[in-house]
């Protein structure tokens, strides 16, 4: 047990675990005093001063993030001149800000606005000069706009520490202090692996993800194309955030009926790609174990992991799966096979990727996914989004009545459910691969050793007297970690998973926005959306990809079977070597 | 001309290895911009690229520090720089007008440098010479007592040695 200590707070005595922060201690005791630059998964800036306390015996107000409680402390949480310099504070924090809310994109879901609010500023007393700054719209993923940045260095602390990406730093300095990668480059030409986690930790709207919902509206009014649109798995355990609805819950019918309400022509599944992605991933690995290639296989699915191998780890390319992720999956089969089976020609297709993540709207531009001279995804919409869209046309989403995916791509197994949590393309491939080696059924298909939220995990299964040791990690950060382990150690593991987002797809970049009483990517919001997914495979009769009748029936009918040349043509890809203009520092240490 | 980039390129790096060896060696990230700027007359990208490489420190944050401090250049500079003191003392002796005199008779603004890359001018502050005010500095040497026309008496010395 930790050594306890007396501190007053506000002439009231309590008892707090010594060695932590004021901020922390006044949390545990319920006190939230207002903050801006703090984050619990990044480290101290004490930047923004927002969280400043009254501590007897210290002259000036400190800054309780920072400050560690003492013994007999005696602080004051909310005196008048507290209150004072506090909105103060906020206020001239908005003094250089555009203040253009009503027609911002974070009208009503921004942590500075709330801030503002809670802060009492009803009218104003400073006017400060406002900076100006084009905004860079030039990546596919991720925009940002100085002008809305208050300095407050989450993104930084986020890219640098916990994605150890470090496309960002504070460069020139005082007034004209901006936030922009190395020789203030583009966001197109720099290390960013459009993982949006920026996004998700920034308090204003200095950094959003490109936004198509206008392109895609026009879209789905036009009556000469074919709108198809399918949904990640980690969509439907988050979107209900956006409307209010308790984090958890899995809205699956409830998000296909909206897409159809939207003016979808046909609704798919992503979690139906995903156990075509199993299909392939598993006999791909099968086919490496048994001498094909080298090991360890390392997964391929998410987008921003595939920007950050190819610019940082080119050597471990080899390694990487050459399965398509499930969007670009169904995005190939969509155009070929759905095309064929129905007789539509596939350039009228419109195909719609609704994302957790900000990262593939960078994948659906990438060209060595091109099929047959077209696109498989022709736009990527997040979950923030998508459910904008949703309101914005009247859909009354939290009373709307559930339907099914549309046939032939719609139905999926709860291996594919799980695909949007860390350690569940994994634990997929398992299900598949045992079967498939050993020819028996896998009984205890939970495989708990690989679940959960630390860094990085590792299991082992025996296969046909085999032992394969796998390992999973989220987050690009944990993911560096693990690779130098495999650099040094090539033998130690045969497969491995990487997500590039904190949670997997759940924490993706383009997930709902953080309400007013969480923080971004809140652990315990987290382990909802994940629960969600699980509860989604529990519920399923089928829990194993290649049981799925929907994949058989496409295996049969079109593909003939895993890693034959259809799949190798239309499900399968490389990719090569990035040098992001100036920047390939490998094993990038956190500072 | 190539080979003594080579050669300074040579010279940067054992200046990092040996910065290297050192107990902080991020730490190092200025004096490595200092002996980078020594040897190339301003920050490259390529140098700042090739810091990177070697010390295995982000671009993002060489960038951030380098254009934190106004001492490193991040464009060519010419063969001298003057630097204008504009500290208190010079300026109410008439600092400002050397700057305009001079900036009139280079045609050039504060941080540029002319097109015969011959100067480039700078704004300083104090540079400790106040006795003497006003005062620029080009290159290394002070010179004090100015007015107008013998700073641009001053510079057409400079001009003449060319």
């Amino acid at each position: 047990m930790k050594p306890k200590i007396k501190i007053l707070v506000n002439d009231k005595e309590y008892q707090v675990d010594a060695d932590q922060t004021i901020m922390h201690a006044l949390d545990s005791l319920g006190f939230k005093i207002p903050r801006l630059c703090y984050h619990p998964k990044l480290s101290i800036e004490g930047a923004c001063r927002v969280c400043i306390v009254e501590v007897e015996g210290i002259k000036n107000f400190v800054a309780s993030c920072s400050y560690p409680i003492a013994d007999n402390m005696k602080i004051r949480t909310n005196t008048k001149e507290l209150r004072r310099a506090r909105r103060d504070i906020v206020e001239l924090i908005l003094d250089n800000h555009p203040e253009d809310c009503h027609t911002c994109e974070r009208d009503g879901i921004c942590e500075l606005q709330r801030l503002a609010y809670a802060m009492g500023i009803r009218k104003r007393h400073f006017q400060g000069e406002k900076k100006k700054y084009e905004k860079d719209i030039s990546g596919e993923a991720v925009i940002r706009d100085p002008e809305k940045c208050i300095l407050c260095g989450r993104c930084v602390r986020m890219c640098e520490e916990l994605q150890r990406v470090n496309a960002l730093r504070y460069a020139h300095r005082g007034f004209n202090t901006v936030v922009m990668p190395a020789y203030n480059m583009s966001f197109k030409d720099s290390v960013c692996t459009g993982c949006g986690q920026c996004i998700n930790v920034c308090p204003t709207a200095a950094f959003v993800e490109k936004n198509y919902t206008q392109e895609l509206f026009e879209k789905l009014n036009d009556d000469s194309i074919i709108k198809i649109a399918h949904v990640a798995p980690s969509v439907r355990a988050a979107i209900g955030e956006a409307f209010d609805i308790p984090p958890g819950k899995a809205m699956e019918g409830e998000v296909a009926a909206a897409l159809k309400k939207l003016g979808f022509d046909y609704v798919f599944d992503t979690q139906f790609s995903a156990d075509l992605t199993i299909m392939e991933e598993a006999n791909e690995f099968l086919e490496r174990v048994q001498g094909k290639g080298k090991l360890p296989m390392i997964t391929s699915c998410s987008s921003a992991w595939m920007k950050c191998v190819e610019q940082f780890y080119p050597e471990l390319l080899d390694n990487v799966s050459t399965c398509k992720s499930p969007m670009s999956m169904m995005g190939s089969m969509i155009k070929t096979y759905f095309a064929k089976k129905m007789k539509i020609d596939p350039k009228k297709i419109f195909s719609v990727g609704v994302m957790c993540c900000t990262a593939k709207k960078y994948e659906a531009s990438r060209p060595e996914l091109r099929i047959e001279d077209m696109d498989p995804t022709d736009l990527v919409v997040t979950t923030r989004e998508v459910a904008w869209m949703i309101k914005s046309a009247g859909i009354d989403f939290c009373n709307i009545k559930p339907e099914q995916f549309d046939n032939p791509m719609g139905i999926s197994s709860g291996a594919g459910a799980i695909f949007g949590v860390t350690g569940g393309v994994m634990e997929a491939a398992i299900r598949t691969a045992y079967e498939l080696l050993t020819g028996e059924t896998l009984m205890n298909i939970e495989v708990n050793d690989i679940r959960g939220f630390k860094g990085i995990r590792e299991g082992k299964i025996i296969m046909d007297g085999k032992e394969i040791r796998v390992a999973v990690a989220h987050g690009l950060g944990n993911a560096a970690d693990l690779l130098d382990v495999v650099k040094k150690d090539p033998n130690k593991y045969h497969f491995i998973e990487i997500m590039g987002c904190p949670g997997g797809c759940i924490g993706g970049g383009g997930q709902p926005y953080a309400s007013s009483n969480s923080v971004p990517l809140d652990e315990e919001i987290l382990k909802k959306r994940a629960e969600a997914l699980y509860n989604l495979d529990r519920s399923k009769v089928i829990r194993r990809s290649h049981e799925n009748p929907d994949v058989q029936r496409i295996y049969k009918e079109f593909l003939g079977r895993p890693l034959s040349a259809v799949s190798h043509k239309l499900l399968h890809t490389h990719y090569s070597k990035k040098e992001p203009k100036g920047i390939i520092p490998k094993h990038i240490k956190s500072r | 001309m190539v080979a003594t980039d080579d050669n300074k390129l040579q010279e940067l790096k054992s200046y990092m290895d040996i910065c290297k060896e050192k107990e902080y060696p991020d730490s190092q990230l200025i004096a490595i911009l200092h002996k980078a700027q020594a040897l190339y007359g301003y920050l490259k990208r390529e140098t700042m690229d090739e810091i990177a490489v070697h010390m295995n420190i982000p671009t993002a944050h060489i960038w951030g520090v380098a254009t934190f401090y106004h001492y490193f250049n991040l464009k060519p500079v010419g063969k001298h720089i003057i630097s204008v003191c504009l500290g208190t003392a010079c300026y109410v002796k008439g600092a400002g007008k050397i700057l305009d005199a001079i900036k009139r008779h280079l045609n050039i603004e504060v941080g540029e440098t002319t097109e015969d890359k011959i100067f480039t001018l700078q704004e300083a502050r104090c540079l400790g010479a106040c006795g003497i005010a006003p005062v620029i500095m080009i290159d290394e040497k002070i010179y004090g007592e100015l007015n107008e026309a013998k700073t641009i008496e001053l510079l057409k010395k400079y001009e003449k040695i060319q």
